[in-house]
């Protein structure tokens, strides 16, 4: 077996570091955004005043001339007005024309906090001539680039920003997971781990969990969006004012429901492959240990969630819910499964 | 919203008969059996219902969808016991410890089944049920969806502007662009984009053409569903007609594949012997690689080979490689390597003089070093039986306290440390007794180190008399020993082929959009001819409105050289109606 470069793997540990601390700044970053909300929204009330002015002049002009042009006018004027009262977030995601500064520089920071890890990570992985996907410290480290990158794709076609806080609080919680909780210096794979199925299985079952924590990001923000909408039809005070930087509950729940459908075509990949290696390796593709029995409950509650989709009375809220608690699941299978439960995966100096 | 399923029902059941229900896994079937529920559930004073009339409730209730979303969220909840508990099937040796160490609650676990979770009453009622269910939604969906692969896309609604998606356009008389040819063209144009058409009204004056795609949708989905159904078979097949077997074999040894030839083996009731496959297998060599370099992994195992002689008759014998994730298949068998240790060789004399044993003991490695139970046990000696209990360490150590432990998994100093004892073995009244454990109730103490006598420690080559002139041990060398599982599964195949079969349909049932199109078109006054078109889709479908934008560019494209009068909006986008 080849040599363990530890050059190069104390470079690694010195990449996380600092990747860690970026996406710190980046999470700071992304929560003064937030903070600061009321004067982005008072830029956008701005905004939308002026349009709607516009759209006055034109119900005006349009009631002069055609009246093709008055109803044009007024649906427009209608919906300026709609939206300069009800929400900021346009409901399709697209980015708006306001400088939100701060944001902005949480997602410099983002990429640039990523690309540091990603050195990290490839650098581990160079160290140890494998993929480092080996151990707690290395699921935990490449779990959260691969939710910053992740992040990062969906922020190039939505804007997401508003999860900004979210997302990159999750990443920074599972690097100082990582670091602090199980640290594990550079080494070669166990003989039960020495599979090419490693790369496959794992690859896939880290792709699945951290499209499913943005969604669990959504979730959680839709139940709060969705208890403030309610708030705000019975006349109540708007407790929650940076709120109105995310989009409207409905639009999470689709939003988050078109990512938990990839998630969970993904996440049948990691079962159904995880059976094929369990078949190579223990002689049986399936033998319910601990880590299959929760992988199993996991697919079974978002299976749940996707029909709930499909159920009369179990939409929204309830979905929600679903989502949030696979979520949870999914962490318990990745923490508490992997250290305390003795299974099959237990993994060598965790 | 036009997204929801009670959105896509809706306009449904305003433009034209819908054979079956938008749908991811839900759909009409189950929605409307829904809501014949709660109206039946209004009406307290029911009628008697009779027998088959209840029967006929039981089923609408069993295959609603609200009752498979329960009963999957109660089969998640159901299998997390399972992980809580030791579980009997995996390793009953911890129930039998975990029994003992809770005589309290460990029986009124038991008696709930919670050391057999998934072979349980509750689990099977529960998994059985959703998949009765999961049959009663199928079927129906399969007829249903087979009827409307087979007709006609439904009859244009009137209002093409009510639907979600919606468009319209007008080309100037100068183009000579008839309402009929209009609506052919169009036809030809969405067939080409791989909907399947219907030019309807084509001598009116207000000729139109219907247009569905993404049939696919629903088969994906019903390929999913059914192919659950195919995994749980194959389980079932496997359990049936399948065996699993364990067996040690140290290294010289061979292994003939039959009952005889097994340590523990587990049949399916469907097993008969003439199952086995002939072959033998002779552990030739085990070869061990532990990391010598990194000072935080030092002694990780980094390797293990066994190099395997396997014969089937008629055939010569082979030399092959059986390593961790590499197993040998043989026939219809597979063989794993499970785990390995070592087995000391020892030879033990009785108090006649006699050799009462001489042979490779195997003992089970505890940890990382290697530090390993022994027991030993000597019906034939006499004039008393003898047994022996203890630890090998394959480089022994000694701590501060005089306490032996084992330093490394490499044999640099091998180390016995063994009590013996002398008595009834209790192997002659033929009950079942577990090799590695040794019953020293009924057996008087030999060596032990808290008695004068003092416990036997032997290092390689070194020979121990036992007190009493009752014999000897010596410690004449070590091998390896390799613990090879054995399997057959007959519905593993099946269970492959319908698990890819399911993530397949699974795909094409979240992914392929299922939409409806309709075109119509007419003449205007001023010569005009007028085409409006409208989308709807059958369930959730995020890309009706890039649909929309691309099926309002082709018309353009087919009938405008340059931007005319247009208008074209997304409702769903915008939330403007212009009817």
């Amino acid at each position: 077996m080849p040599t363990i470069d530890q050059t190069l793997a104390q470079y690694s540990e010195l990449f996380m570091l600092l990747g860690a601390m970026a996406f710190t700044v980046a999470f700071i970053a992304f929560c003064w955004d937030l903070a600061k909300s009321s004067k982005t929204i008072k830029a956008v009330e701005d905004r939308l005043a002026a349009e709607h002015a516009t759209a006055d002049v034109a119900v005006l002009v349009g009631a002069a001339g055609a009246s093709s042009g008055s109803a044009a006018g007024r649906t427009a004027g209608g919906s300026a007005g709609q939206a300069h009262t009800v929400e900021m977030a346009s409901d399709s995601m697209n980015y708006g024309k306001e400088r939100r500064a701060a944001a902005r520089i949480g997602v410099a920071l983002t990429v640039l906090a990523t690309v540091i890890l990603a050195a990290g990570v490839l650098t581990r992985g160079l160290a140890a001539h494998r993929v480092p996907w080996g151990n707690m410290y290395e699921f935990c480290t490449t779990g959260a680039l691969m939710v910053a990158v992740v992040y990062l794709i969906a922020l190039t076609r939505k804007d997401l920003r508003f999860l900004g806080s979210f997302v990159i609080g999750l990443v920074v919680v599972m690097l100082i997971a990582a670091t602090i909780g199980f640290p594990t210096p550079v080494a070669h794979l166990i003989p039960a781990l020495q599979s090419y199925w490693i790369i496959i299985h794992v690859s896939v079952a880290v792709l699945a969990s951290a499209l499913f924590t943005l969604t669990f990001a959504m979730s959680v923000l839709q139940l709060i969006q969705g208890n403030r909408e309610a708030r705000g039809r019975a006349g109540k005070a708007d407790k929650l004012a940076f709120m109105r930087l995310v989009p409207s509950a409905l639009t999470l729940e689709n939003a988050a429901y078109r990512i938990n459908a990839v998630s969970f075509v993904f996440w049948t990949f990691t079962l159904v492959l995880g059976a094929i290696w369990a078949e190579e390796a223990w002689g049986r593709y399936w033998g319910w240990d601990t880590k299959e029995v929760w992988t199993f409950v996991i697919w079974v509650v978002y299976a749940g969630y996707l029909h709930a989709r499909a159920t009369r009375g179990w939409t929204g809220t309830r979905a929600a819910w679903l989502s949030i608690v696979g979520y949870l699941c999914v962490v318990f299978n990745f923490t508490i499964v992997n250290v305390f439960f003795a299974g099959l995966h237990s993994y060598a100096g965790v | 919203m036009s997204q929801t399923p009670d959105g896509a029902q809706r306009h449904d059941d305003a433009g034209a008969p819908a054979p079956d229900g938008p749908g991811t896994g839900g759909g009409k079937g189950r929605a409307v059996t829904d809501r014949k529920r709660n109206r039946k559930r209004d009406d307290v004073a029911v009628p008697a219902l009779g027998f088959l009339g209840m029967l006929r409730w039981a089923w609408t209730q069993l295959t609603s969808m609200r009752t498979a979303l329960f009963l999957l969220l109660l089969l998640a909840v159901a299998a997390v016991p399972g992980s809580l508990f030791p579980q009997r099937p995996a390793n009953p040796a911890v129930v039998t410890q975990y029994l003992t160490d809770n005589p309290e609650v460990g029986p009124w676990l038991d008696r709930f089944q919670l050391f057999d979770v998934y072979s349980s009453v509750w689990f099977s009622a529960i998994y059985l049920l959703l998949f009765l269910s999961l049959i009663g939604c199928v079927i129906p969906r399969a007829i249903q969806h087979y009827k409307a692969m087979r007709s006609q896309p439904p009859r244009t609604p009137r209002r093409l502007s009510r639907l979600p998606e919606y468009g319209s356009m007008a080309v100037p008389a100068e183009a000579g662009l008839s309402a009929r040819s209009a609506v052919e063209e169009a036809a030809r144009l969405l067939k080409r984009r791989g909907y399947r058409v219907n030019v309807r009204d084509a001598d009116t004056d207000r000729p139109s053409v219907g247009a569905e795609r993404g049939f696919a949708k629903e088969i994906g989905n019903l390929v999913f569903h059914t192919s659950l159904i195919g995994v749980l078979v194959s389980v079932a097949i496997g359990g049936q007609f399948g065996y699993t077997g364990q067996r040690v074999l140290v290294e010289g040894e061979t292994f003939v594949n039959s009952l005889i030839g097994y340590d523990s083996f587990n049949p399916g009731t469907g097993f008969t012997e003439d199952r086995l496959d002939p072959f033998s297998l002779t552990l030739d060599k085990f070869e061990v690689v532990f990391d010598r370099e990194s000072t935080t992994h030092y002694g990780q195992p980094l390797d293990f080979t066994a190099t395997m002689s396997v014969r089937e008759p008629g055939q010569p014998a082979e030399q092959q490689v059986l390593k961790v994730n590499h197993p040998l298949t043989i026939g219809g068998s597979n063989v794993y390597l499970m785990g390995n240790g070592y087995a000391p060789v020892v030879t033990i004399r009785d108090g006649e003089g006699n050799i009462a044993h001489q042979g490779p003991v195997v003992a089970i490695p505890n940890d990382g070093a290697y530090t390993s139970t022994m027991v030993i046990k000597v019906p034939d000696a006499k004039p008393e039986q003898l047994g022996f209990v203890g630890f090998f360490l394959p480089t022994a150590m000694e701590g501060e306290d005089g306490v032996a432990y084992g330093s490394d998994p490499d044999p640099m100093n091998p180390r016995l440390y063994l009590n013996s004892y002398y008595g009834d073995l209790g192997l002659d009244n033929g009950d079942p007794k577990n090799v590695f454990v040794l019953d020293t109730s009924n057996l008087t103490v030999l060596n032990d180190r808290n008695q004068d006598s003092g416990g036997i420690e032997l290092a390689a080559y070194e020979t121990k008399e036992l007190p009493n002139g009752m014999g000897s041990i010596t410690f004449d060398g070590l091998v390896r020993y390799a613990a090879l599982d054995i399997h057959h599964d007959p519905g593993k195949l099946g269970a492959l082929v319908f698990s890819s079969l399911a993530m397949a349909g699974l795909g094409a049932s979240l992914f392929i959009g299922r939409r409806r199109v309709w075109v119509r078109a007419g003449t205007h006054d001023d010569g005009r001819t007028m085409v409006e078109w409208g989308l709807l889709a059958r369930g959730e479908d995020h890309r009706l409105a890039p649909e929309a934008a691309t099926i309002s560019k082709l018309l353009r494209d087919q009938w405008l050289t340059d931007a005319g009068p247009q208008a074209h909006n997304s409702k769903s986008a915008a939330g403007v109606d212009n009817s």
